[in-house]
């Protein structure tokens, strides 16, 4: 018997009988299924994600030329600070709310959140928040003083573009804040009996250092934001030189958040990506607890890095000297997972399907953008290519090469579970190949343009750069028709692919141990941990018979690496003390 | 090989369906308090983020408060904050009467604590409309009725918490010895609005 199927014996009477259908009303109400609200997140996130998409297309089309011929200035400020707002905090941020309201309850056993009502409000601020900024766009007066929304340019770009923005981002963090809670209770204290914390799925872990960050990190986002409603609507001057204020506490106070939204916005993917790769390579995870403590490092050390962002606005030298070097050593623990997941591939029998496809580029673009990240961690090297492409350069190998392509390849993981039917295997390679060549094509080209000095976020540059400019532009709209495939193949395959079963991938997390799509509260009786979450290809080992440590309740029971049996599996533990 | 024996038969431990209800409270242990702390570290952080920044525009500026703003009076906010820490002493005594499921004490202790938020309330009000500086005035006023005007809003959800559980209350048996966590909850979220007071209160009228 391989793992997976003893996993799948072993909870065989939590299954359910029948898959949870449900109507498509219930996706436009105020539903507090976590799967329900799970979609709902994934949806409309993707539906912002088209939109902030064609900003960008807006973006690029302007920068073909050196000249502003395409938009005019002023909208061209709009466009791109509306595409960076809407990319981050209703994209990248609410799908990764999504992936784990739809898997958390479901790795870990439990029947649904811990606050199912609460995590249907946290949800629906979204939607509102989101047509407020497109309204904005729409009324002639959208904010157009960039995603960070510097003052005192904030205060002199137009009252109520940026009185629009200032709100919407105080319900999208409220909104993050109150996600962020649900997630923590709910890992720290829903799973089930035999699940201690190092049986729990890697994407778990994640989620733990992310939700830490939300709700540690966004509030005093929220404290900034109302210090500069203030300024903006009463007339006070926190951050107006005039008036005695200081625009750099705005800052400090701004990167305290925005830091760590970066680690926000890779997390839960770098979590996605440790499911998929394993199980996708059918071999246990190489280095659980590292790819797990990582998590916890990377939230802790992101909480320590922010001024890295203000190198030049003017901070004392032993201030950049510290903040230079809490970034480099965030290094250390991103290394550690992108070694750990190199050498889980490493000799497996790879399923190369476009899950893993995804999986992999995420690594390699990830890589690109981890690496030009410590090199602007360099104060004299940031100084040189500060607010330039460089930077645009870095941070869309991480946002896009790393968390768009974490995202996709949990759409195409999940996609089988979510809606019960397969994925069109073809066209998701399509999608593939468009998306990394697009991606390259677009960002690539940026590192040297920014070397050379092209200033980042002004419609007109200088002619010299232009032919580098047309090779992004190009590559531009090569992602936007990359996205086409995708699309269709979602829609054609939800109505009309191919069954997918309970567990099309053999895994053995217990989200593929109940039906697909799974039925309404998940399970009809507590699951069984019968194995490990990543025991891949160990099926055949004498060391799995090592008898339960309570025979009559196999659910407290556990498998051979629960931290509950007596006598933990020296061959599989996942303490190394128990290994010898 | 032969695999390991799970008997399907013997994993119905089944904590789940023995007290389902529809909301499901009774399926796992109370998680309430917990996801109120948490909400409650969140909340803390807004402050934190309030108390570092006065913090920072303190230490750029070369007078502070700057030169020109009027000394604050210190009698009336001493008797107010002396008033809203004896209210959490006040209102724990609230949470002590319902746990020996004596309703008729917590209602008494409860509306005591309420009419002592007031106070606090009505009292900051009396100041703000006495304070010879406006909001705009200078970095200092400016920062002063943000922060307390900030906190005075948790005060007034603090109260307004305390009613909604006097007003739960008047249904018999709405909260008993075993079942009131609307009375735990009003209590943690006082005792919160209590200490930001005290750290406030130091920042703005002692440092």
């Amino acid at each position: 018997m391989t793992q997976a199927q003893l996993q799948e014996t072993a909870n065989l009477p939590a299954l359910a009988e029948e898959a949870g259908h449900r109507n498509w009303r219930d996706y436009f109400t105020f539903n507090t299924d976590h799967k329900v609200i799970g979609i709902q997140y994934l949806v409309t996130s993707f539906v912002f994600y088209c939109i902030g998409g064609v900003l960008a297309d807006l973006v690029r089309t302007e920068l073909r030329t050196p000249d502003s011929d395409f938009l005019n200035p002023e909208l061209y400020n709009e466009v791109f600070t509306l595409h960076a707002t809407i990319m981050i905090f209703l994209w990248v941020i609410p799908t990764g709310a999504g992936f784990a309201n739809y898997l958390v309850p479901l790795m870990i056993g439990a029947r649904d959140m811990a606050f199912p009502r609460l995590n249907a409000v946290a949800f629906w601020m979204i939607p509102p928040a989101g047509l407020l900024l497109i309204v904005s766009l729409l009324i002639g007066d959208a904010p157009e003083a960039g995603w960070t929304s510097y003052p005192p340019l904030s205060l002199v770009t137009g009252q109520v573009g940026e009185g629009i923005w200032i709100m919407s981002l105080l319900v999208l963090g409220t909104s993050s804040i109150l996600g962020a809670l649900n997630f923590l209770v709910t890992i720290l204290k829903m799973r089930v009996p035999s699940m201690g914390v190092y049986q729990m799925p890697l994407f778990c872990w994640s989620m733990l250092a992310t939700s830490a960050l939300q709700l540690l990190a966004t509030p005093v986002l929220a404290s900034a934001l109302i210090l500069l409603a203030f300024d903006l609507l009463a007339g006070t001057t926190f951050f107006n030189p005039t008036g005695g204020g200081d625009p750099v506490v705005y800052q400090h106070m701004f990167w305290f958040y925005s830091h760590p939204a970066v680690y926000i916005m890779i997390l839960p993917f770098f979590g996605l990506i440790s499911e998929v790769i394993p199980i996708h390579s059918r071999k246990p995870v190489f280095g659980y607890t590292a790819i797990a403590y990582s998590s916890l490092a990377i939230s802790f050390l992101g909480l320590i890095v922010w001024a890295h962002h203000m190198f030049t606005s003017g901070i004392p030298g032993w201030l950049r000297m510290f903040f230079m070097i809490t970034t480099m050593i965030i290094a250390v623990p991103t290394g550690i997972k992108i070694f750990s997941w190199l050498a889980t591939l490493w000799g497996g029998k790879l399923r190369l399907n476009s899950a893993l496809l995804f999986a992999m580029g995420f690594v390699g673009t990830f890589v690109i953008g981890g690496i030009s990240g410590v090199m602007l961690a360099a104060v004299p090297f940031d100084i040189h290519v500060h607010d330039t492409y460089f930077v645009v350069a870095h941070l869309h190998y991480v946002l896009f090469g790393g968390s768009v392509l974490g995202i996709f390849a949990g759409y195409y993981h999940w996609f089988p579970k979510i809606t019960g039917r397969m994925m069109n295997e073809f066209w998701g390679r399509v999608h593939f190949a468009l998306t990394i060549v697009g991606l390259n094509l677009t960002f690539l080209p940026m590192h040297k343009l920014g070397m050379e000095g092209m200033n980042r976020r002004i419609a007109m540059y200088d002619p010299k750069f232009t032919f580098l400019n047309e090779i992004c532009t190009i590559g531009a709209y090569v992602l936007a028709v990359s996205t086409f495939p995708f699309i269709v193949n979602a829609i054609w395959s939800w109505m009309y692919g191919p069954k997918a079963g309970n567990n099309p991938w053999d895994a053995l997390t217990l989200e593929w141990m109940t039906t697909s799509p799974p039925a309404i509260e998940n399970f009809d009786e507590l699951p069984v941990v019968a194995t490990g979450p990543y025991d891949y290809g160990m099926g055949n080992r004498q060391t799995v018979q090592v008898p339960l440590s309570d025979e009559q309740e196999p659910v407290l029971a556990a498998g051979p690496k629960s931290i509950l049996r007596a006598d933990p599996d020296p061959a599989v533990a996942a303490r190394p003390e128990d290994r010898h | 090989m032969q695999s390991p024996t799970i008997d399907p038969a013997k994993t119905a431990l089944n904590y789940h369906q023995a007290h389902a209800t529809d909301s499901h409270h009774a399926e796992h242990p109370d998680l309430r308090r917990f996801g109120l702390i948490m909400f409650l570290a969140a909340e803390g952080m807004i402050f934190l983020g309030l108390f570092g920044s006065y913090l920072a525009f303190r230490a750029t500026m070369p007078t502070w408060p700057p030169a020109g703003t009027p000394e604050l009076e210190l009698l009336l906010p001493g008797v107010n904050t002396v008033i809203l820490i004896a209210s959490s002493f006040v209102m724990h005594n609230a949470d002590t009467a319902i746990k020996k499921n004596d309703v008729v004490g917590m209602q008494t202790w409860l509306a005591f604590t309420a009419a002592m938020g007031g106070i606090f309330l009505v009292g900051q009000l009396y100041e703000y409309s006495h304070l010879e500086f406006g909001l705009t005035a200078n970095l200092f006023a400016s920062a002063f009725y943000v922060m307390t005007g900030f906190h005075g809003l948790h005060v007034f959800v603090g109260v307004s918490a305390i009613v909604a559980v006097l007003w739960r209350s008047r249904v018999t048996g709405h909260y008993s010895s075993e079942k009131h966590f609307g009375v735990e909850a009003a209590e943690i979220y006082w005792h919160f609005v209590d200490v930001v007071w005290i750290v406030l209160f130091g920042l703005l009228y002692l440092l």
